[in-house]
């Protein structure tokens, strides 16, 4: 056992609200930069839909993560034989215009025209080269389904879905859609670290956030390749890649990441979990249907007295092992087995897990006759043939998930590398919940019943109660437990602090053969 | 004409290599961030293939050709002794030569004709891009107007460079060369010379050692284990990383 500590995430995708507000935060601390406009290391897209860049999760265009080869895994679009024979053009690179052209307004022109029978307009000018440009493609172009014909109809998700289940699925009637926030996972088993030639990424020991050593970095571009979630960004005026840095000087400080921090709809929390680094390899080459599980047996118990002794032999701080107590992640995770990784099956193992939204599943979907209802209507009322009855009864106790309106296989495409049982399950607590909530605070459901579907899905009164605490009234601090890299101990991040020791007062700077002596 | 003769096969031979060893190790020293060259296959991604991997590959074999001859002129000498080998060993020179020319001048046009990389090349790249479009024009013309020239190259230039190695240059060979060929020859040394002011840097940091490390690389700030350590508390402990 070799024990290490990982910063990690859980975003509860029912509580997004989709407001961006945590991709503007980490756009006005870290990429409003020449070169770096276009980069959202923060992004939040809304599926079904085709992200940023456009179809970021078809790896037969882009080539990123892991695929099995043998018993054993390799890059599929980069590593030393595939990265260095095409280290002169990189075939499978993504461009920016597959991203969007960076642009802003002549915003001066609406104030310096002059007098004229017509209203001045801003034009659009790129920020590549200044020259006005038309907007193809910007930022969330599909948010909340706009252009569906060419966005959501093209999500590489929906390719397990049959054409019939595809066309019910954007029915009017029947549209759902929910809101996918995305950063880097701070994977165990990084593509694109694996994949950089010059070694200039890397993983701290410390937490595991995965950085890029700008002073290393030659612009192989490999990286960008490599990341099948497309989280490592050419800046193509500095010629260096640069990811999302999980804002460590502010986690070093104690601080929550921005991004994090300013979350509206609340629904990420961040700490610690310890995990089995001996077996990153082997749980990344696991077959497809149990690396969701496999990932999971990774992540140790911190009350463990076994891991915490392992974990102390690896010089893990007492206040991390506190940490990794309290954290939310683990709860989440391991303790309710609420979360899935996004995309198992690229294989780099991420660190940010997802609950899966229970919303846009949630209210099966029913046909019914309204004519009765319409003939009462008037000539001049507004006419309304919507012949569809939302269920959102909990008489039915799993029917709304069995008949959800959003197919679970598309669920389970994103979050459980296509297995319906598992999202299923996730789902199932979410619904256990609510129903038990409903008993007590509403009341129109008897206590039996809900005892019941709690049982149903393993779940105790008592753990529906930390369930529904960490998910609706968690404080800041219950939400984001970072660790103790204490501001007093964040230079300890940095440098040894004993490498210091006897550099200033009295004493001597030099060794006694550089004194002479 | 014999002190230029000496200034540019004697004098700017030792100015460009040390120039070109102080000024790379610099700029390495200096600035890690500085040393290596500014991609713009993430602007233009699909012109880019067709310049820059001919020129790539050509270059490359132009250079260990080159590179063969200086280091071991007598082996060459022997192989281009039989005919044959010699018109399939220049061949093969001459088509890497036009390989490389193909792919700089696609490079050339697409620069300049895009809006978008115009904004990404500064100065020196106009002059490294005409430096070496004009050695690698002398280069194929010489390989078609002074034939043979791996067989002069190595009994008449290798004798000439390692005289400059051992420090005590003989020009009397070179100076009887054609025009052409002593442009060419300046003209290697101009590039050895520019190397540290241009994105050439980047050969220098070509990432051979991928091949060597394993895929995954963590790093510790520093030995949490050995920090904890009371008998070596004066000692510093670099962390061993992965
Ligand atoms: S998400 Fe991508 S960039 Fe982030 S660690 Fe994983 S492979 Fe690397
Ligand atoms: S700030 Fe929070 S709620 Fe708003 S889009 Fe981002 S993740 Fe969703």
């Amino acid at each position: 056992m070799d024990i290490r500590s990982q910063i990690s995430m859980v975003f509860h995708l029912d509580k997004c609200i989709g407001c961006h507000t945590c991709s503007i935060a980490c756009k006005n601390i870290w990429t409003d930069r020449k070169g770096a406009e276009y980069m959202w290391w923060n992004n939040v897209e809304t599926k079904p839909g085709t992200g940023y860049p456009g179809k970021w999760e078809d790896q037969d265009i882009y080539k990123g993560g892991w695929e099995k080869s043998g018993n054993g895994i390799k890059l599929k679009g980069a590593g030393k034989k595939k990265g260095l024979s095409n280290i002169f053009h990189n075939p499978h690179m993504p461009v920016i215009d597959d991203y969007y052209e960076p642009f802003t307004y002549k915003y001066l022109d609406l104030i310096e025209s002059p007098a004229s029978d017509d209203q001045p307009t801003a034009r659009p000018v790129s920020l590549i080269t200044g020259k006005p440009m038309d907007i193809k493609m910007g930022p969330n172009w599909d948010d909340d389904l706009s252009g569906t014909p060419d966005y959501a109809r093209n999500d590489p998700n929906l390719k397990n879905l049959s054409p019939a289940e595809q066309q019910a699925m954007f029915q009017l009637e029947r549209m759902a859609f929910f809101y996918l926030p995305r950063i880097c996972n701070h994977c165990l088993n990084p593509g694109c670290v694996a994949s950089c030639p010059s070694g200039a990424m890397y993983k701290r020991g410390e937490d595991g956030i995965v950085l890029i050593n700008q002073e290393v970095c030659r612009a192989w571009r490999m990286c960008i390749t490599a990341c099948p979630y497309k989280k490592a960004y050419y800046n193509w005026h500095s010629g260096k890649s640069e990811k999302c840095i999980l804002c460590y000087p502010r986690i070093e400080a104690g601080y929550a990441p921005a991004c994090m921090h300013s979350c509206v709809g609340r629904i990420r929390y961040l700490g610690v979990i310890l995990y089995d680094a001996d077996r990153i390899h082997e749980t990344a080459s696991a077959p497809e249907n149990e690396l969701v599980d496999r990932q999971m047996d990774m992540l140790l118990d911190p009350f463990d007295p076994e891991v915490i002794e392992s974990a102390k032999k690896n010089g893990i701080a007492d206040s991390t092992i506190k940490a990794a107590q309290s954290s939310p992640i683990y709860k989440f995770v391991k303790k309710w087995g609420m979360a899935l990784p996004l995309h198992a099956e690229f294989r780099t193992l991420p660190m940010l897990f997802y609950v899966p939204p229970m919303l846009p599943v949630m209210a099966s979907l029913t046909e019914v006759d309204n004519s009765a209802q319409a003939e009462k209507l008037g000539d001049i009322a507004k006419y309304w043939p919507d012949k569809w009855l939302y269920d959102t009864s909990t008489e039915e106790l799993w029917g709304t998930i069995d008949q959800a309106r959003m197919p679970i296989e598309y669920m389970a495409s994103l979050f459980s590398a296509g297995d319906t049982e598992k999202v299923k399950v996730r789902l199932k607590k979410l619904l256990a919940v609510r129903i038990y909530r409903r008993w007590k605070t509403v009341g129109d459901i008897s206590e039996e019943k809900a005892n019941q579907v709690l049982s149903d899905v393993g779940l105790t009164q008592e753990l529906a109660e930390e369930i529904y605490y960490l998910t609706s009234l968690a404080k800041f601090d219950d939400r984001f437990v970072v660790p103790a890299a204490h501001r007093e101990q964040a230079i300890e991040m940095i440098e040894n602090a004993g490498d210091r020791k006897g550099s200033t007062g009295f004493g001597f700077k030099e060794g006694t053969a550089k004194r002479g002596l | 004409m014999t002190s230029l003769n000496s200034f540019l096969f004697i004098a700017f031979p030792y100015i460009a290599f040390s120039v070109l060893v102080i000024g790379a190790t610099y700029r390495y020293k200096s600035s890690g961030y500085k040393v290596s060259s500014l991609s713009s296959q993430f602007l233009e991604g699909k012109k880019v293939f067709w310049g820059i991997v001919p020129f790539h590959f050509g270059i490359i074999l132009l250079f260990i050709g080159h590179l063969v001859v200086f280091l071991f002129p007598e082996a060459v000498l022997r192989w281009n002794s039989d005919p044959v080998r010699l018109v399939l060993h220049e061949g093969i020179g001459f088509t890497f030569g036009i390989s490389v020319l193909l792919g700089l001048t696609i490079l050339i046009v697409r620069r300049w004709f895009n809006p978008r990389l115009k904004m990404v090349t500064n100065r020196m790249d106009v002059v490294i891009e005409v430096v070496l479009l004009s050695q690698i024009i002398l280069g194929c013309w010489i390989a078609l107007g002074y034939r043979w020239g791996s067989s002069w190259f190595a009994s008449d230039l290798s004798p000439y460079l390692w005289s400059l190695v051992k420090l005590s240059p003989n020009i009397e060979a070179v100076s009887a060369l054609p025009d052409v060929i002593k442009l060419h020859i300046v003209g290697a040394f101009l590039i050895l010379f520019l190397i540290p002011f241009t994105r050439l840097v980047h050969f220098l940091v070509a990432p051979f050692h991928y091949i060597f490390r394993p895929y995954q690389v963590v790093m510790w700030y520093w030995d949490k284990k050995q920090i904890r350590e009371p008998s070596t508390p004066w000692q510093i402990t670099r962390p061993r990383n992965n």
